[in-house]
Protein backbone atom coordinates (compact mmCIF):
# COMPACT_ATOMS: atom_id res chain seq x y z
CA UNK A 1 0.00 0.00 0.00
CA UNK A 2 1.11 3.06 -0.65
CA UNK A 3 1.64 5.56 1.82
CA UNK A 4 -0.37 8.70 -0.03
CA UNK A 5 -3.66 6.30 0.24
CA UNK A 6 -4.74 4.59 3.03
CA UNK A 7 -8.26 3.22 3.90
CA UNK A 8 -10.39 4.89 6.74
CA UNK A 9 -11.80 1.09 8.10
CA UNK A 10 -7.54 1.04 8.92
CA UNK A 11 -8.11 4.07 10.99
CA UNK A 12 -10.39 2.12 13.50
CA UNK A 13 -8.19 -0.58 14.78
CA UNK A 14 -5.72 1.82 15.18
CA UNK A 15 -7.52 4.56 16.92
CA UNK A 16 -8.63 1.41 18.83
CA UNK A 17 -5.81 0.38 19.78
CA UNK A 18 -4.58 3.92 21.28
CA UNK A 19 -8.18 4.41 23.20
CA UNK A 20 -7.45 1.34 24.63
CA UNK A 21 -4.44 2.10 26.01
CA UNK A 22 -5.72 4.88 27.53
CA UNK A 23 -8.87 4.48 28.80
CA UNK A 24 -9.42 1.18 30.41
CA UNK A 25 -13.41 1.49 29.62
CA UNK A 26 -12.92 1.20 26.64
CA UNK A 27 -15.14 -2.26 25.44
CA UNK A 28 -14.88 -3.42 21.57
CA UNK A 29 -17.98 -5.81 19.92
CA UNK A 30 -17.66 -6.88 16.71
CA UNK A 31 -20.33 -9.53 14.69
CA UNK A 32 -17.89 -11.70 13.13
CA UNK A 33 -16.21 -9.03 10.69
CA UNK A 34 -13.41 -8.09 13.10
CA UNK A 35 -11.04 -8.63 10.24
CA UNK A 36 -12.79 -6.74 7.84
CA UNK A 37 -13.39 -3.59 10.49
CA UNK A 38 -9.66 -4.23 11.95
CA UNK A 39 -11.25 -3.97 15.68
CA UNK A 40 -9.10 -6.98 15.24
CA UNK A 41 -6.36 -5.20 16.27
CA UNK A 42 -7.45 -4.15 19.66
CA UNK A 43 -8.86 -7.56 20.32
CA UNK A 44 -5.28 -9.11 20.13
CA UNK A 45 -3.90 -6.13 22.17
CA UNK A 46 -7.50 -6.34 24.71
CA UNK A 47 -8.40 -9.76 24.34
CA UNK A 48 -10.43 -9.16 27.72
CA UNK A 49 -12.04 -6.32 26.60
CA UNK A 50 -13.15 -7.43 23.30
CA UNK A 51 -16.38 -9.73 22.67
CA UNK A 52 -17.07 -10.89 19.29
CA UNK A 53 -21.06 -11.46 19.06
CA UNK A 54 -20.94 -13.87 16.15
CA UNK A 55 -23.20 -12.83 13.17
CA UNK A 56 -25.96 -11.27 15.24
CA UNK A 57 -25.84 -7.19 14.74
CA UNK A 58 -28.88 -6.81 16.73
CA UNK A 59 -27.85 -8.27 19.69
CA UNK A 60 -24.21 -6.63 19.33
CA UNK A 61 -26.02 -3.04 19.75
CA UNK A 62 -28.28 -4.31 22.80
CA UNK A 63 -24.95 -5.56 24.59
CA UNK A 64 -23.51 -2.31 23.35
CA UNK A 65 -26.13 -0.46 25.19
CA UNK A 66 -26.37 -2.68 28.16
CA UNK A 67 -22.68 -2.34 28.30
CA UNK A 68 -22.63 1.29 28.00
CA UNK A 69 -25.02 1.72 31.02
CA UNK A 70 -22.10 0.23 33.27
CA UNK A 71 -20.00 3.16 32.26
CA UNK A 72 -18.01 1.89 29.47
CA UNK A 73 -17.16 3.37 26.02
CA UNK A 74 -18.47 0.44 23.46
CA UNK A 75 -17.24 0.66 20.08
CA UNK A 76 -19.46 -1.31 17.56
CA UNK A 77 -18.22 -2.60 14.57
CA UNK A 78 -19.68 -5.12 11.30
CA UNK A 79 -20.28 -3.47 7.80
CA UNK A 80 -22.61 -0.46 7.37
CA UNK A 81 -25.14 -2.00 6.01
CA UNK A 82 -25.92 -4.56 8.90
CA UNK A 83 -24.94 -1.95 11.42
CA UNK A 84 -27.72 0.09 9.79
CA UNK A 85 -29.89 -2.11 8.54
CA UNK A 86 -30.65 -4.98 10.24
CA UNK A 87 -30.07 -3.47 13.70
CA UNK A 88 -31.94 -0.11 12.54
CA UNK A 89 -34.30 -0.58 15.61
CA UNK A 90 -32.23 -1.24 18.34
CA UNK A 91 -30.15 1.33 17.58
CA UNK A 92 -32.91 3.59 17.25
CA UNK A 93 -34.73 2.61 20.54
CA UNK A 94 -32.14 0.87 22.19
CA UNK A 95 -28.90 3.14 22.21
CA UNK A 96 -29.73 6.77 20.95
CA UNK A 97 -33.27 6.77 22.05
CA UNK A 98 -31.49 6.32 25.61
CA UNK A 99 -28.72 8.56 24.38
CA UNK A 100 -25.64 5.51 25.41
CA UNK A 101 -22.42 5.37 24.94
CA UNK A 102 -21.98 3.47 22.11
CA UNK A 103 -19.70 4.80 18.79
CA UNK A 104 -20.83 2.65 15.86
CA UNK A 105 -17.90 2.35 13.34
CA UNK A 106 -19.02 0.18 10.63
CA UNK A 107 -16.54 -0.51 7.65
CA UNK A 108 -17.64 -0.95 4.14
CA UNK A 109 -20.12 1.52 3.57
CA UNK A 110 -20.87 2.92 0.18
CA UNK A 111 -20.34 1.41 -3.36
CA UNK A 112 -17.05 1.21 -2.85
CA UNK A 113 -16.82 -2.45 -1.57
CA UNK A 114 -16.78 -3.48 -4.95
CA UNK A 115 -17.02 -6.77 -6.15
CA UNK A 116 -19.41 -8.04 -2.77
CA UNK A 117 -22.31 -5.86 -4.52
CA UNK A 118 -25.32 -4.72 -3.65
CA UNK A 119 -26.56 -6.48 -0.68
CA UNK A 120 -23.42 -5.28 0.55
CA UNK A 121 -23.41 -2.09 -0.52
CA UNK A 122 -25.13 0.38 1.66
CA UNK A 123 -26.17 3.95 -0.38
CA UNK A 124 -28.99 4.74 2.51
CA UNK A 125 -27.17 4.84 5.94
CA UNK A 126 -26.79 8.36 6.00
CA UNK A 127 -29.85 8.80 5.56
CA UNK A 128 -31.21 6.21 8.25
CA UNK A 129 -28.46 6.94 10.80
CA UNK A 130 -29.27 11.02 10.16
CA UNK A 131 -33.23 11.06 10.87
CA UNK A 132 -32.56 9.36 14.30
CA UNK A 133 -32.87 12.18 16.43
CA UNK A 134 -30.32 13.42 18.42
CA UNK A 135 -27.42 11.21 16.67
CA UNK A 136 -24.66 12.20 15.60
CA UNK A 137 -23.14 11.29 12.26
CA UNK A 138 -20.09 11.66 11.04
CA UNK A 139 -18.22 10.81 7.35
CA UNK A 140 -14.40 11.21 7.41
CA UNK A 141 -12.63 11.75 4.29
CA UNK A 142 -9.49 9.88 5.35
CA UNK A 143 -7.11 7.96 7.15
CA UNK A 144 -6.47 10.79 9.65
CA UNK A 145 -9.26 12.43 9.85
CA UNK A 146 -11.14 9.16 10.51
CA UNK A 147 -9.02 8.18 13.29
CA UNK A 148 -9.18 11.71 14.99
CA UNK A 149 -13.14 11.28 15.09
CA UNK A 150 -13.09 7.72 16.49
CA UNK A 151 -10.37 9.23 19.18
CA UNK A 152 -12.82 12.20 19.35
CA UNK A 153 -15.80 10.36 20.04
CA UNK A 154 -14.22 8.73 23.14
CA UNK A 155 -14.49 12.27 24.56
CA UNK A 156 -17.92 13.05 23.19
CA UNK A 157 -20.65 11.61 25.77
CA UNK A 158 -23.33 9.62 24.22
CA UNK A 159 -23.74 7.45 20.79
CA UNK A 160 -22.01 8.13 17.28
CA UNK A 161 -22.57 6.94 13.99
CA UNK A 162 -19.07 6.44 11.88
CA UNK A 163 -19.28 6.14 8.69
CA UNK A 164 -15.73 3.93 7.82
CA UNK A 165 -14.70 3.02 4.10
CA UNK A 166 -12.74 -0.61 2.88
CA UNK A 167 -10.74 0.90 0.22
CA UNK A 168 -7.28 2.84 0.11
CA UNK A 169 -8.03 6.34 -0.17
CA UNK A 170 -6.07 9.49 -1.26
CA UNK A 171 -4.30 10.99 2.49
CA UNK A 172 -5.32 14.89 2.56
CA UNK A 173 -4.69 15.76 6.41
CA UNK A 174 -1.71 14.25 8.81
CA UNK A 175 -1.50 12.54 12.56
CA UNK A 176 -1.65 16.57 13.82
CA UNK A 177 -5.41 17.01 12.52
CA UNK A 178 -7.27 17.98 15.13
CA UNK A 179 -11.50 16.63 14.42
CA UNK A 180 -13.87 19.03 15.65
CA UNK A 181 -17.82 17.85 15.52
CA UNK A 182 -20.12 20.18 14.24
CA UNK A 183 -17.28 22.14 12.04
CA UNK A 184 -16.85 21.92 8.44
CA UNK A 185 -13.45 22.35 6.98
CA UNK A 186 -12.64 25.09 4.01
CA UNK A 187 -9.78 22.90 1.53
CA UNK A 188 -9.71 25.07 -0.92
CA UNK A 189 -11.34 29.32 -1.31
CA UNK A 190 -13.30 29.81 -4.15
CA UNK A 191 -15.56 32.08 -5.36
CA UNK A 192 -17.90 30.52 -8.25
CA UNK A 193 -19.53 27.89 -6.75
CA UNK A 194 -19.22 25.53 -3.80
CA UNK A 195 -18.74 21.71 -3.38
CA UNK A 196 -19.88 20.74 -0.35
CA UNK A 197 -18.58 17.09 -0.03
CA UNK A 198 -18.11 13.68 1.99
CA UNK A 199 -15.77 10.61 2.54
CA UNK A 200 -13.92 9.66 -0.62
CA UNK A 201 -15.71 12.55 -2.60
CA UNK A 202 -13.55 14.88 -0.93
CA UNK A 203 -10.33 14.07 -2.72
CA UNK A 204 -12.53 13.64 -6.05
CA UNK A 205 -13.61 17.56 -5.37
CA UNK A 206 -10.21 18.75 -4.48
CA UNK A 207 -9.09 16.95 -8.06
CA UNK A 208 -12.65 18.54 -9.79
CA UNK A 209 -11.38 21.88 -8.31
CA UNK A 210 -7.86 21.69 -9.90
CA UNK A 211 -9.40 20.77 -13.36
CA UNK A 212 -11.82 23.38 -12.64
CA UNK A 213 -9.14 26.07 -12.34
CA UNK A 214 -7.57 25.41 -15.80
CA UNK A 215 -10.75 26.09 -17.07
CA UNK A 216 -11.36 29.37 -14.98
CA UNK A 217 -13.48 28.68 -12.48
CA UNK A 218 -12.84 28.81 -8.86
CA UNK A 219 -14.52 26.17 -6.88
CA UNK A 220 -14.54 26.53 -3.14
CA UNK A 221 -14.30 23.27 -1.67
CA UNK A 222 -15.60 22.24 2.08
CA UNK A 223 -15.39 18.99 3.55
CA UNK A 224 -18.98 18.35 5.63
CA UNK A 225 -17.70 15.31 7.55
CA UNK A 226 -19.86 16.07 10.74
CA UNK A 227 -23.11 16.09 8.70
CA UNK A 228 -24.82 15.95 12.17
CA UNK A 229 -24.64 18.47 14.05
CA UNK A 230 -23.93 20.19 10.74
CA UNK A 231 -21.95 23.06 10.43
CA UNK A 232 -24.71 26.10 9.01
CA UNK A 233 -22.86 29.29 9.45
CA UNK A 234 -19.74 27.84 7.10
CA UNK A 235 -22.56 26.57 4.71
CA UNK A 236 -24.34 29.83 4.70
CA UNK A 237 -20.97 31.99 4.44
CA UNK A 238 -19.49 29.87 1.64
CA UNK A 239 -22.61 29.83 0.03
CA UNK A 240 -23.22 33.33 0.43
CA UNK A 241 -19.99 34.60 -1.82
CA UNK A 242 -20.66 31.67 -4.58
CA UNK A 243 -24.58 31.39 -4.91
CA UNK A 244 -23.98 28.10 -6.67
CA UNK A 245 -24.03 25.13 -5.06
CA UNK A 246 -22.42 21.12 -5.73
CA UNK A 247 -22.97 18.25 -3.16
CA UNK A 248 -20.85 15.22 -3.69
CA UNK A 249 -21.21 11.96 -2.00
CA UNK A 250 -20.22 8.36 -2.02
CA UNK A 251 -24.46 7.56 -1.46
CA UNK A 252 -27.87 7.99 -2.47
CA UNK A 253 -28.84 11.83 -3.31
CA UNK A 254 -31.96 11.14 -1.16
CA UNK A 255 -31.82 11.68 2.16
CA UNK A 256 -27.96 12.22 2.76
CA UNK A 257 -25.10 15.02 2.28
CA UNK A 258 -27.51 16.73 -0.55
CA UNK A 259 -30.41 16.55 1.55
CA UNK A 260 -28.55 17.42 4.14
CA UNK A 261 -27.42 20.88 2.54
CA UNK A 262 -29.91 21.43 1.22
CA UNK A 263 -32.41 21.55 4.44
CA UNK A 264 -30.02 24.68 5.39
CA UNK A 265 -30.02 26.42 2.41
CA UNK A 266 -33.39 26.12 1.62
CA UNK A 267 -34.77 27.89 4.64
CA UNK A 268 -32.03 30.75 4.85
CA UNK A 269 -30.54 31.41 1.39
CA UNK A 270 -32.02 29.49 -1.36
CA UNK A 271 -29.20 28.71 -3.69
CA UNK A 272 -28.97 26.42 -7.19
CA UNK A 273 -28.08 23.06 -6.27
CA UNK A 274 -26.90 20.11 -8.48
CA UNK A 275 -26.04 16.55 -6.22
CA UNK A 276 -23.66 14.15 -6.93
CA UNK A 277 -24.61 10.94 -5.97
CA UNK A 278 -26.38 7.52 -6.49
CA UNK A 279 -29.25 8.24 -7.92
CA UNK A 280 -31.74 6.03 -6.22
CA UNK A 281 -30.24 2.78 -7.10
CA UNK A 282 -28.79 -0.18 -5.55
CA UNK A 283 -24.70 -1.00 -6.02
CA UNK A 284 -23.64 -3.58 -8.35
CA UNK A 285 -20.84 -5.82 -8.57
CA UNK A 286 -17.54 -4.44 -10.22
CA UNK A 287 -13.88 -3.00 -9.48
CA UNK A 288 -13.96 0.33 -7.69
CA UNK A 289 -12.91 2.32 -10.34
CA UNK A 290 -15.46 0.95 -12.87
CA UNK A 291 -18.21 1.46 -10.29
CA UNK A 292 -17.43 4.89 -9.67
CA UNK A 293 -17.69 5.69 -13.12
CA UNK A 294 -20.57 3.75 -13.36
CA UNK A 295 -22.48 5.89 -10.95
CA UNK A 296 -20.80 8.74 -12.03
CA UNK A 297 -18.74 9.67 -8.77
CA UNK A 298 -15.80 10.50 -10.47
CA UNK A 299 -13.91 14.36 -10.39
CA UNK A 300 -15.21 14.61 -13.89
CA UNK A 301 -18.79 14.36 -12.36
CA UNK A 302 -17.93 16.65 -10.06
CA UNK A 303 -16.78 18.81 -12.68
CA UNK A 304 -19.70 18.75 -15.21
CA UNK A 305 -22.21 19.46 -12.03
CA UNK A 306 -20.21 22.86 -11.50
CA UNK A 307 -20.34 23.81 -15.00
CA UNK A 308 -23.94 22.90 -15.12
CA UNK A 309 -24.70 25.65 -12.81
CA UNK A 310 -21.88 28.41 -13.69
CA UNK A 311 -22.66 27.93 -17.68
CA UNK A 312 -26.62 28.13 -16.96
CA UNK B 1 -38.50 -13.56 59.41
CA UNK B 2 -39.89 -17.18 59.26
CA UNK B 3 -40.75 -18.33 55.45
CA UNK B 4 -44.55 -17.85 56.24
CA UNK B 5 -43.83 -14.03 57.31
CA UNK B 6 -41.76 -13.52 54.30
CA UNK B 7 -44.31 -15.07 52.31
CA UNK B 8 -46.91 -12.39 53.69
CA UNK B 9 -44.48 -9.41 53.44
CA UNK B 10 -43.89 -9.94 49.75
CA UNK B 11 -47.67 -10.83 48.69
CA UNK B 12 -48.90 -7.79 50.49
CA UNK B 13 -46.52 -5.72 48.26
CA UNK B 14 -47.84 -7.52 45.29
CA UNK B 15 -51.52 -6.10 46.42
CA UNK B 16 -50.21 -3.03 46.44
CA UNK B 17 -48.48 -3.16 43.41
CA UNK B 18 -52.12 -4.98 41.38
CA UNK B 19 -53.78 -1.90 43.12
CA UNK B 20 -51.57 0.38 41.76
CA UNK B 21 -51.60 -1.25 38.41
CA UNK B 22 -55.10 -1.09 38.06
CA UNK B 23 -55.52 2.46 39.21
CA UNK B 24 -52.94 3.77 37.26
CA UNK B 25 -53.78 2.14 33.88
CA UNK B 26 -57.85 3.13 35.25
CA UNK B 27 -56.65 6.83 35.57
CA UNK B 28 -54.35 7.00 32.06
CA UNK B 29 -57.75 5.28 30.18
CA UNK B 30 -54.86 3.18 28.16
CA UNK B 31 -51.92 0.74 29.09
CA UNK B 32 -50.67 -2.33 29.72
CA UNK B 33 -52.95 -4.27 32.89
CA UNK B 34 -52.99 -7.84 31.96
CA UNK B 35 -49.20 -8.73 31.52
CA UNK B 36 -48.70 -5.98 34.59
CA UNK B 37 -50.37 -8.08 36.75
CA UNK B 38 -49.32 -11.80 35.99
CA UNK B 39 -45.62 -10.09 36.74
CA UNK B 40 -46.17 -8.49 39.83
CA UNK B 41 -45.31 -11.49 42.24
CA UNK B 42 -42.21 -11.61 40.45
CA UNK B 43 -40.95 -8.31 40.41
CA UNK B 44 -42.86 -7.42 44.10
CA UNK B 45 -40.39 -10.25 45.05
CA UNK B 46 -37.28 -8.52 43.07
CA UNK B 47 -37.66 -5.32 44.68
CA UNK B 48 -38.94 -6.47 48.57
CA UNK B 49 -36.80 -8.98 48.97
CA UNK B 50 -34.40 -10.13 45.93
CA UNK B 51 -32.85 -7.00 44.75
CA UNK B 52 -29.51 -5.02 46.44
CA UNK B 53 -30.30 -1.63 46.02
CA UNK B 54 -30.28 1.81 47.05
CA UNK B 55 -33.53 3.89 45.74
CA UNK B 56 -32.37 7.19 47.75
CA UNK B 57 -29.27 6.40 45.32
CA UNK B 58 -30.51 4.95 41.89
CA UNK B 59 -27.20 4.52 40.06
CA UNK B 60 -24.97 2.91 43.10
CA UNK B 61 -22.65 1.31 41.09
CA UNK B 62 -23.23 -2.46 43.24
CA UNK B 63 -26.54 -2.24 43.22
CA UNK B 64 -28.03 -5.63 40.96
CA UNK B 65 -30.00 -5.25 37.79
CA UNK B 66 -33.58 -5.52 36.95
CA UNK B 67 -34.46 -5.17 33.08
CA UNK B 68 -37.46 -4.78 31.85
CA UNK B 69 -38.04 -6.47 28.45
CA UNK B 70 -41.38 -6.74 27.87
CA UNK B 71 -41.24 -2.74 28.29
CA UNK B 72 -45.18 -2.52 27.61
CA UNK B 73 -45.78 -3.37 31.49
CA UNK B 74 -44.33 -0.72 32.69
CA UNK B 75 -47.11 0.19 35.50
CA UNK B 76 -45.67 -2.59 37.06
CA UNK B 77 -42.11 -1.57 37.07
CA UNK B 78 -43.51 2.04 38.22
CA UNK B 79 -45.67 0.85 41.06
CA UNK B 80 -42.63 -1.27 42.50
CA UNK B 81 -40.20 1.75 41.79
CA UNK B 82 -42.56 4.54 44.01
CA UNK B 83 -43.26 1.61 46.51
CA UNK B 84 -39.64 1.07 47.01
CA UNK B 85 -39.06 5.11 47.42
CA UNK B 86 -37.41 6.05 43.80
CA UNK B 87 -39.86 9.16 43.33
CA UNK B 88 -43.33 9.81 45.15
CA UNK B 89 -46.55 7.83 44.48
CA UNK B 90 -48.44 10.86 43.75
CA UNK B 91 -46.14 10.39 40.19
CA UNK B 92 -48.14 7.07 39.47
CA UNK B 93 -51.10 9.15 38.55
CA UNK B 94 -49.93 11.14 35.44
CA UNK B 95 -49.07 8.23 33.80
CA UNK B 96 -49.30 8.41 30.18
CA UNK B 97 -50.04 12.46 30.38
CA UNK B 98 -48.81 14.75 29.06
CA UNK B 99 -45.29 15.80 30.84
CA UNK B 100 -45.39 13.26 32.67
CA UNK B 101 -41.72 11.20 33.62
CA UNK B 102 -43.64 8.07 33.37
CA UNK B 103 -44.13 7.97 29.80
CA UNK B 104 -46.34 4.61 27.89
CA UNK B 105 -43.41 2.55 28.06
CA UNK B 106 -40.29 3.11 30.75
CA UNK B 107 -37.42 6.01 29.45
CA UNK B 108 -34.14 5.75 31.39
CA UNK B 109 -33.66 9.04 31.14
CA UNK B 110 -36.58 10.16 32.79
CA UNK B 111 -37.25 7.65 35.61
CA UNK B 112 -34.85 6.86 38.23
CA UNK B 113 -34.21 2.77 38.90
CA UNK B 114 -35.21 2.59 35.17
CA UNK B 115 -31.95 0.79 34.05
CA UNK B 116 -32.60 1.24 30.12
CA UNK B 117 -35.65 2.10 28.05
CA UNK B 118 -37.81 -0.51 26.44
CA UNK B 119 -41.00 -1.32 24.80
CA UNK B 120 -39.79 -2.49 21.87
CA UNK B 121 -39.79 -6.47 22.36
CA UNK B 122 -36.98 -8.56 22.60
CA UNK B 123 -34.16 -6.30 23.74
CA UNK B 124 -33.79 -6.66 27.29
CA UNK B 125 -31.76 -10.37 27.36
CA UNK B 126 -29.66 -8.54 25.33
CA UNK B 127 -28.92 -5.52 27.20
CA UNK B 128 -28.77 -7.54 30.42
CA UNK B 129 -26.10 -9.40 29.02
CA UNK B 130 -24.10 -6.45 28.78
CA UNK B 131 -24.61 -5.26 31.86
CA UNK B 132 -23.24 -8.26 33.35
CA UNK B 133 -20.41 -8.10 31.15
CA UNK B 134 -19.47 -4.74 32.32
CA UNK B 135 -19.87 -5.72 35.85
CA UNK B 136 -17.34 -8.79 35.23
CA UNK B 137 -15.26 -6.63 33.67
CA UNK B 138 -15.14 -4.24 36.89
CA UNK B 139 -15.06 -7.01 38.69
CA UNK B 140 -18.41 -6.27 40.56
CA UNK B 141 -20.66 -9.19 41.60
CA UNK B 142 -23.68 -7.39 41.10
CA UNK B 143 -26.62 -9.96 39.34
CA UNK B 144 -29.10 -8.66 36.77
CA UNK B 145 -32.38 -10.02 36.37
CA UNK B 146 -34.34 -9.60 33.21
CA UNK B 147 -38.20 -10.44 32.35
CA UNK B 148 -39.04 -11.57 29.24
CA UNK B 149 -42.77 -11.99 27.91
CA UNK B 150 -43.87 -15.73 26.53
CA UNK B 151 -44.89 -13.86 22.90
CA UNK B 152 -42.45 -11.65 23.46
CA UNK B 153 -39.99 -14.76 22.99
CA UNK B 154 -40.72 -15.26 19.30
CA UNK B 155 -38.63 -12.75 18.65
CA UNK B 156 -35.16 -13.84 17.23
CA UNK B 157 -32.72 -11.28 19.06
CA UNK B 158 -34.01 -12.90 21.96
CA UNK B 159 -32.17 -16.14 20.86
CA UNK B 160 -29.58 -14.64 19.65
CA UNK B 161 -28.84 -13.69 23.59
CA UNK B 162 -29.33 -16.46 25.09
CA UNK B 163 -26.51 -18.27 22.81
CA UNK B 164 -24.35 -14.87 23.89
CA UNK B 165 -24.92 -15.45 27.41
CA UNK B 166 -24.41 -19.18 27.66
CA UNK B 167 -21.15 -18.63 25.70
CA UNK B 168 -20.09 -15.74 27.82
CA UNK B 169 -20.84 -18.27 30.80
CA UNK B 170 -22.91 -15.01 31.90
CA UNK B 171 -23.74 -16.73 35.58
CA UNK B 172 -24.65 -13.49 36.95
CA UNK B 173 -27.61 -13.35 34.55
CA UNK B 174 -31.03 -14.64 35.90
CA UNK B 175 -34.17 -14.17 33.21
CA UNK B 176 -37.76 -14.68 34.31
CA UNK B 177 -40.20 -15.32 31.40
CA UNK B 178 -42.99 -14.87 32.74
CA UNK B 179 -45.09 -17.67 30.77
CA UNK B 180 -48.95 -16.27 30.87
CA UNK B 181 -49.72 -18.03 27.63
CA UNK B 182 -51.27 -14.79 26.16
CA UNK B 183 -50.33 -12.53 23.72
CA UNK B 184 -52.05 -10.05 21.74
CA UNK B 185 -53.48 -12.18 18.78
CA UNK B 186 -54.56 -14.67 20.96
CA UNK B 187 -52.83 -17.73 22.99
CA UNK B 188 -49.11 -18.16 22.34
CA UNK B 189 -49.70 -21.63 21.58
CA UNK B 190 -52.01 -20.51 18.44
CA UNK B 191 -49.66 -17.54 17.38
CA UNK B 192 -46.79 -18.99 17.67
CA UNK B 193 -46.10 -21.58 19.80
CA UNK B 194 -42.77 -21.57 21.83
CA UNK B 195 -42.81 -24.86 23.16
CA UNK B 196 -41.02 -26.70 24.51
CA UNK B 197 -39.47 -23.85 26.09
CA UNK B 198 -37.44 -25.32 28.86
CA UNK B 199 -35.85 -27.79 26.40
CA UNK B 200 -35.39 -24.85 23.93
CA UNK B 201 -33.24 -22.81 27.01
CA UNK B 202 -31.58 -26.33 28.35
CA UNK B 203 -30.40 -27.12 24.02
CA UNK B 204 -29.03 -22.92 24.74
CA UNK B 205 -27.11 -24.02 27.43
CA UNK B 206 -29.14 -22.38 30.32
CA UNK B 207 -29.82 -23.49 33.81
CA UNK B 208 -33.02 -23.72 33.63
CA UNK B 209 -35.80 -23.81 36.88
CA UNK B 210 -39.81 -24.02 35.95
CA UNK B 211 -41.95 -23.03 38.75
CA UNK B 212 -44.85 -21.25 39.69
CA UNK B 213 -44.92 -17.25 39.36
CA UNK B 214 -47.26 -16.57 41.43
CA UNK B 215 -45.72 -18.55 44.31
CA UNK B 216 -43.54 -16.15 46.04
CA UNK B 217 -41.85 -18.81 48.40
CA UNK B 218 -41.15 -20.61 44.85
CA UNK B 219 -39.97 -17.49 43.16
CA UNK B 220 -37.41 -16.63 46.42
CA UNK B 221 -36.14 -20.41 46.11
CA UNK B 222 -35.27 -19.98 42.29
CA UNK B 223 -33.90 -16.93 42.64
CA UNK B 224 -31.51 -18.39 45.53
CA UNK B 225 -30.65 -21.66 43.31
CA UNK B 226 -29.67 -19.15 40.39
CA UNK B 227 -27.24 -17.87 42.51
CA UNK B 228 -25.21 -21.11 43.03
CA UNK B 229 -25.03 -21.72 39.57
CA UNK B 230 -21.56 -21.19 38.15
CA UNK B 231 -20.55 -21.00 34.43
CA UNK B 232 -23.91 -20.74 33.00
CA UNK B 233 -26.95 -18.29 33.25
CA UNK B 234 -29.96 -19.15 34.52
CA UNK B 235 -33.75 -18.78 33.45
CA UNK B 236 -36.54 -19.33 35.74
CA UNK B 237 -39.58 -20.00 33.56
CA UNK B 238 -42.78 -19.05 35.86
CA UNK B 239 -46.39 -20.27 35.13
CA UNK B 240 -48.82 -17.24 35.66
CA UNK B 241 -51.86 -16.02 34.67
CA UNK B 242 -52.54 -12.89 32.88
CA UNK B 243 -54.46 -10.49 34.62
CA UNK B 244 -53.94 -12.27 37.62
CA UNK B 245 -55.80 -10.74 41.29
CA UNK B 246 -58.53 -9.40 39.14
CA UNK B 247 -61.44 -12.32 38.50
CA UNK B 248 -62.89 -10.55 34.84
CA UNK B 249 -59.50 -9.89 34.32
CA UNK B 250 -57.72 -13.22 34.44
CA UNK B 251 -56.81 -15.15 31.00
CA UNK B 252 -59.26 -12.25 29.07
CA UNK B 253 -57.13 -11.90 26.16
CA UNK B 254 -58.64 -8.06 25.69
CA UNK B 255 -56.81 -7.09 28.86
CA UNK B 256 -53.17 -7.17 27.45
CA UNK B 257 -53.65 -3.32 26.41
CA UNK B 258 -56.69 -2.08 27.53
CA UNK B 259 -57.68 -0.48 30.49
CA UNK B 260 -60.26 -1.05 32.60
CA UNK B 261 -63.39 1.59 32.88
CA UNK B 262 -63.82 3.56 35.75
CA UNK B 263 -66.43 1.29 36.77
CA UNK B 264 -64.26 -1.53 36.47
CA UNK B 265 -61.66 0.32 38.16
CA UNK B 266 -63.61 0.02 41.37
CA UNK B 267 -64.79 -3.13 40.94
CA UNK B 268 -61.06 -4.61 40.51
CA UNK B 269 -59.92 -2.44 43.53
CA UNK B 270 -62.59 -3.73 45.62
CA UNK B 271 -61.52 -7.51 44.46
CA UNK B 272 -57.87 -6.35 45.47
CA UNK B 273 -59.13 -5.65 49.20
CA UNK B 274 -59.36 -1.96 48.78
CA UNK B 275 -61.87 -0.37 51.26
CA UNK B 276 -62.17 3.70 50.21
CA UNK B 277 -62.01 3.35 46.64
C1 LIG C 1 -40.83 -5.38 18.47
C2 LIG C 1 -42.24 -5.21 18.90
N1 LIG C 1 -43.24 -5.73 18.13
C3 LIG C 1 -44.52 -5.58 18.51
C4 LIG C 1 -44.86 -4.92 19.66
C5 LIG C 1 -46.31 -4.71 20.04
N2 LIG C 1 -46.64 -5.57 21.22
C6 LIG C 1 -46.71 -5.04 22.44
S1 LIG C 1 -47.03 -6.22 23.60
C7 LIG C 1 -47.11 -7.43 22.43
C8 LIG C 1 -47.39 -8.85 22.83
C9 LIG C 1 -46.44 -9.34 23.84
O1 LIG C 1 -46.83 -10.55 24.37
P1 LIG C 1 -46.11 -11.11 25.63
O2 LIG C 1 -44.65 -11.03 25.46
O3 LIG C 1 -46.65 -12.47 25.89
O4 LIG C 1 -46.49 -10.05 26.75
P2 LIG C 1 -47.43 -10.24 28.04
O5 LIG C 1 -48.35 -11.35 27.78
O6 LIG C 1 -46.50 -10.54 29.15
O7 LIG C 1 -48.09 -8.92 28.21
C10 LIG C 1 -46.88 -6.92 21.17
C11 LIG C 1 -46.89 -7.71 19.93
C12 LIG C 1 -43.79 -4.37 20.41
N3 LIG C 1 -44.01 -3.66 21.52
N4 LIG C 1 -42.51 -4.57 20.03
MG1 LIG D 1 -47.77 -13.36 27.32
Amino acid sequence: MSEDKKSTRGAYGDALLELGEADENIVVLDADLAKSTTSIKFAKVFPDRFFDCGVAEQNMMCTAAGLATTGKICYTGSFAIFATGRAYEQVRNTIVYSGLNVKMCPSHSGITVGEDGASHQTVEDIALMRVIPGLKVVVPADYYEAKAAIKAAARIEGPFYIRLGRPSVPIIFNNDYEFNLGKAIKLKDGSDATIFAIGIMVSASLEAAKILEKEGINAEVINVSSIKPIDVNTIIESVEKTRKVVTAEEHSVIGGLGSAVAEVLCERLPAPIRMVGIKDLFGLSGSIPELLEYFHLTPQDIVLAVKNLVYQ
Amino acid sequence: MSRSELRKRIEEKSLILRRDIIRMTGEAGSGHPGGSLSAADIVSTLYFYQLRHRPAEPKWRERDRFVLSKGHVAPVLYAALAESGYFSRDILWTLRKMGSILQGHPDMKKVPGVEISSGSLGQGLAVANGIALGGKLDQLDYRVYVLIGDGESQEGIVWEAAMFAAHYKLDNVTAILDYNGLQIDGTVSEVMEIRPIVDKWRAFGWHVIEIDGHNVLAIIDAFAEANTIKEKPTMIVAHTVKGKGVSFMENAIDFHGKAPTKEQMKEALKELGEVDC
